[in-house]
């Protein structure tokens, strides 16, 4: 029986115990009619043998690709530590902190977590992690306009540089809380969002504006004026940021002259593989006044009966297992083992390692797209700078570009064709530390001889 | 058992209110409350001025296992909270009736007040 | 100490950065970045060797209890073996460099995977559909009861506003009602620790959107009269959602769509044991009966002629949309296919059947050794409730504090005041996973302890003694925040 150590006899000593003949006897609560006899539609059991040869041919059968692919999940090297610590059993077995003197490791963990995202965004402080960069825009916009006391209307305005399917997942997250979403159109040359284009919200009430930062094109917007004039006007800043770009970039905490407000964004450049989409995890830091509108798990520090330092969950009161129906959030996981390998990666890369990763993702990209652009049929979409991501717009459909890249071995970006129909034949890319020299030749190479038939 | 002193008039969500000479009156919870909820962490009351209808939250307290909401005893105006538990919430703890007093009302024109409840009618409301 | 107390400036780990070789472009690359873009502070983040990373981070895993380490009977949870099996596999190299968004006729293997544990999902649960999108029980809460309304407006019944919900519930079923802009009521339960039928009747109505039910609940029983309650809800026009924290307890014997449930999500984290993780990541999939079909959040994998590809807005109109930035926990979805295939369609069964023979046996022991249940007349599922009422009375030791002393003697503390319905209650769920000897000795360890509270009783109530910390101040944590180390020397 799998992962079930019961003896013949264990089970006949227990039954005698518990004063009845059959396992099934215990279920006798359950009205007949309900009970099945077989479960249809399940395999029969598979030995670890069998299950392991079936999933390495899952996993080798499409090949591995060079991939230029972003979009919001990118590739980095990992160093083979991370990974390896992360899932040893008392982190990977273990549950949420409820037992503070349990789990000291976690919660230590958890602390040193929140001290490294408040530095790179230089925020106040931090939670112990939402579920992803999509949802964690979603609660950031709900927390905005739970903490925003001075406006009473739920508009909040959202660029259209802000990553599409977060834009899409903080639509169905909070459509059902009277908050508004408006879009902010973008500049076509540049593919920032104007401070021009905010004038029109000049007279409105607005609780909060959003910018990503570099945004979903890899374009970087003129922060400092954008928060400035929110903040002018009474409204929040919501950050989106890409952390490991905060090595380099400057952080939300710094944007015009008072800082974003609440910043959030996707950890996974942070030391956490591309896995088909996840797990990956949100993080979430916001200004000291806010502390207290943050959903999600905190971690703070205090003393035991010794006065020795220990840490515990707290804030507990925020949330849904006391709340219930008055929480701030009804999450009541964070992404544990997902944050206890990005904070191993952090503490092993250092403020240097990330910043160099970040530096040779960034003059990797510029490289490649200079070098495509001088390509017969190629043109950069937008004139503005960009960090490690940009579009880039063909003569001819994308997708039968991308489709004989592939056949190169190559993937060779994200299509905006469907979601951006107006960048005709447009096509986001995104080169990372992970891209030798050798490796941009090829996709050049590749390119050309497919433009030139 | 708790304190629950016969001058004061009390609500069966475990507020007490003071009549003070000047016409408006002093909210707060009750010993019963404070000692349901144990160590008080955190205190929030809505801004002066607001106008509230008898029954509308209009603060919070928090301990570490529980958070409360605290509600209007009758319709009024709120003028004014307790400053002191910004920085010192534990006082609710010490001294639930003097200074660990919530906030300050001013009833409106016609308040209707004959739902309060007695020193009496509370210690039996809480008794079950 | 800390990772920061042990950083010293200029300490690098240059083996894990790009080599110089590879820089060439470095020094002219930032002149395209205006300046007032550019951070010109260095972060807060440590410089230490890899070493020291490696030897912080493993010490400070022991400072944790798990599963692997010790007995973890946290109610509600189902902390059950995580076999090494699945995370290995899971983190094969053709999984993890997987781009979200490759091309499906480059993702033909993933996508099957996750295509079969829809369908296998489906099959135990008796629904019609599956999404795997949501990353967490929570998430899963929200896509379900956002399906109820999605559906409700879409038959005209918008008027319908309210959600009820047993008083025994998980806390995130009332904030998820929320979340959704929905009214909660809530449905006292009955002395046999069953929702009371008669107030059920008295709270449906016109305005009753659906239901959120826990079955085995909380309290660790059966609701005995399920198919009662769906045909009051379904007869004034509500739907009935299945939380899927329990489903341990059932899974292969009784399927959630044949008690009449119209939309469940599982906690893959719990039933097909993904690991916890200290907190995530978890996963959260939903199931639903042909009426919520359209509304799924978005993306399904489906299968066509030409391969397995990702069914999006455009193939699901109505979908109530995204949920995560591309699909869900996918690592955590790889964990349960290879658990439910090495489990097969008898491991399942038997899932429910030990875990359920484990825990009836934990609870006549204990309460042969003079604790009390808190249903004592009712069969327990996959989990009981004992009450420590009479202890904290004549004792002066409460459930926390037994719970606290249990950490002292190597066993994960049991789910404690949850439900809140019970006074000093102790939630207990071993799994099938745990020995004989190993609930054997869960048992001796509580006798200990209600000796020791006779005897000693604040030896029991400073628990505990022998963990890497004494009890905690949590009220100065709250009060005194500390979330964020600052270098001391700043202030």
């Amino acid at each position: 029986m799998p992962f079930i150590p019961h003896t013949e006899e264990d089970i006949r000593s227990m039954l005698a115990v518990i004063g009845v003949d059959t396992i099934e006897s215990l279920f006798d609560e359950i009205p007949e009619k309900l009970k099945i006899d077989e479960l249809s539609g399940v395999p029969e059991a598979a030995s670890e043998m069998e299950i392991s040869r079936l999933m390495h041919e899952r996993a080798t059968r499409d090949g591995l690709q060079q991939c230029f692919i972003g979009a919001g999940a990118y590739e980095h090297h990992i160093p083979a530590a991370v990974w390896q610590i992360a899932t040893r059993g008392e982190y990977y077995s273990a549950y949420t902190p409820y037992q503070a003197e349990a789990s000291q490791g976690t919660l230590q963990l958890i602390y040193e977590y929140q001290t490294m995202m408040a530095g790179l965004t230089a925020m106040d402080v931090s939670n112990a992690s939402l579920y992803d960069g999509a949802s964690a825009l979603a609660e950031a916009a709900l927390m905005a306009v739970r903490a925003n006391r001075k406006i009473k209307s739920g508009r909040i305005l959202v660029p259209e540089t802000v990553h599409l399917v977060y834009r899409a997942c903080t639509t169905t997250i909070v459509k059902n809380q009277n908050i508004e979403l408006v879009n902010l159109p973008y500049c076509p040359e540049r593919g920032i969002t104007l401070p021009e284009t905010l004038q029109q919200y000049a007279d409105e009430e607005v609780a909060a504006v959003v910018i990503q930062q570099p945004n979903f094109f890899g374009g970087l917007e003129e922060v400092d004026q954008i928060t400035d004039w929110a903040h002018a006007k009474g409204a929040l800043v919501i950050a989106v940021n890409n952390p490991l770009s905060l090595s380099l970039l400057k952080p939300p905490g710094h944007w015009g002259s008072h800082g974003a407000d609440i910043a959030c964004g996707d950890g996974q450049p942070l030391g956490v593989p591309l896995a088909g989409g996840g797990p990956y995890y949100g993080f979430l830091c916001c200004k000291q006044e806010y502390v207290r509108q943050m959903p999600g798990r905190i971690v703070g520090r205090t003393v035991d009966l010794n006065g020795d330092p220990g840490f515990v969950l707290t804030l507990q009161a925020r949330e849904q297992h006391i709340r219930r129906s008055k929480a701030t959030s009804n999450i009541c996981t964070n992404q544990g083992l997902v944050v206890t390998a990005s904070t191993i990666y952090m503490a092993i890369m250092g403020p240097e390692g990330l910043r160099r990763v970040a530096l040779q993702s960034h003059s990797a990209a510029r490289e490649l797209v200079t070098r495509l652009a001088r390509i017969p049929g190629v043109r950069q979409a937008f004139s503005g700078s960009f960090f490690h991501e940009c579009v880039i717009q063909f003569e001819r459909p994308v997708a039968e570009v991308l489709q004989r890249l592939a056949a190169k071995n190559i993937l060779g970006g994200f299509s905006l064709a469907d979601t951006y129909p107006e960048l005709e034949n447009a096509l986001l890319l995104c080169v990372t530390e992970t891209k030798t020299p050798a490796d941009i030749d090829h996709y050049c190479e590749a390119l050309t001889s497919i433009l030139s038939d | 058992m708790s304190n629950i002193p016969e001058e004061l008039k009390y609500t069966e969500t475990h507020e007490w209110i003071r009549s003070n000479s000047d016409g408006t009156l002093t909210v707060g919870i009750t010993d019963h409350a404070q000692q349901a909820l144990g160590d008080l962490v955190f205190v929030e009351v809505n801004a002066a001025g607001e106008t509230l209808s008898a029954g509308d939250a209009c603060a919070v307290v928090e301990s570490v296992k529980a958070a409360s909401d605290v509600y209007c005893p009758v319709a009024a105006e709120l003028l004014e909270s307790n400053g002191a538990l910004e920085d010192a919430p534990e006082l609710i703890n010490s001294d639930p009736y003097g200074d660990g007093w919530l906030f300050k009302i001013k009833p409106a024109d016609g308040a209707d007040t004959s739902s309060l409840l007695n020193a009496g009618a509370y210690a039996d409301s809480i008794a079950e | 100490m800390l990772i920061f107390e042990q950083s010293k400036p200029g300490r690098k780990t240059s083996s894990q950065m790009p080599s110089d070789a590879q820089l060439p472009h470095i020094k002219e690359s930032l002149t395209d970045i205006p300046a007032a873009l550019l951070r010109d502070t260095q972060p807060l983040l440590p410089e230490v060797s890899e070493l020291q990373a490696v030897r912080h981070y493993t010490r400070l895993s022991q400072r944790n209890f798990s599963i692997d380490t010790e007995f973890y009977p946290l109610g509600s949870c189902t902390m059950k073996y995580n076999p090494r099996a699945c995370n290995t596999l899971a983190m094969l190299p053709g999984f993890l460099n997987r781009h979200p968004f490759a091309p499906a006729a480059l993702n033909q293997g993933f996508l099957q995977t996750l295509f079969e544990l829809q369908e296998m999902l489906k099959a135990v649960t008796g629904m019609q559909g599956v999404s795997l999108t949501p990353m967490a029980g929570a998430q899963g809460e929200f896509a379900g009861v956002a399906m109820m309304r999605a559906y409700h407006q879409a038959n005209n019944q918008s008027h319908r506003d309210e959600i009820l919900v047993p008083d025994a519930a998980h806390g995130t079923n009332p904030a998820t009602a929320i979340m959704c802009g929905y009214k909660v009521r809530e449905i006292p339960t009955g002395a046999d620790g069953d929702v009371d039928i008669e107030s059920l009747r008295a709270a449906v109505g016109p305005q009753t959107a659906g239901i959120m039910l826990t079955n085995p609940s909380t309290l660790g029983v059966f609701e005995q009269r399920i198919q009662e309650i769906a045909d009051i809800v379904h007869q004034a026009g509500g739907l009935l959602y299945y939380d899927g924290a329990n489903l341990n307890a059932i899974l292969g014997k009784v399927r959630p769509g044949d008690m009449g449930f119209d939309v469940i999500h599982m906690n893959l984290h719990k039933t097909f044991s993904t690991p916890h993780g200290g907190g995530g990541p978890g996963s959260g999939a939903v199931g639903v009966g042909k009426r919520l079909l359209p509304y799924l959040p978005v993306p399904l994998v489906g299968e066509s002629d030409e391969g397995y590809r990702w069914l999006t807005e455009s193939d699901l109109p109505q979908s109530i949309g995204r949920l995560s930035g591309f699909m869900g926990n996918a690592g955590v979805l790889l964990r349960a296919y290879i658990y439910m295939r090495m489990l097969g369609k008898d491991g399942m069964r038997r899932v429910a059947e030990y875990a359920t023979l484990n825990a009836n046996y934990l609870l006549v022991q204990l309460q042969k050794r003079g604790f009390d249940a808190a249903y004592p007349q009712r069969r327990a599922s996959h989990e009981f409730i004992i009450t420590l009422k009479k202890q904290a009375q004549q004792l002066g030791v409460n459930a926390m504090a037994f719970a606290k002393r249990l950490l002292d003697k190597g066993f994960h503390a049991p789910t404690t005041y949850f439900p809140l319905l019970v006074p000093e209650c102790l939630l207990i769920e071993p799994t099938e996973t745990e020995s004989l000897e190993e609930l054997d000795r869960f048992v001796e360890a509580m006798a200990e302890i209600l000796i020791e509270a006779e005897q000693d009783s604040a030896l029991v109530n400073q628990a505990p003694h022998s963990l890497p910390v004494r009890k905690l101040d949590d009220v100065r944590a709250a009060k005194s925040l500390d979330l964020v180390w600052r270098d001391k020397v700043d202030s």
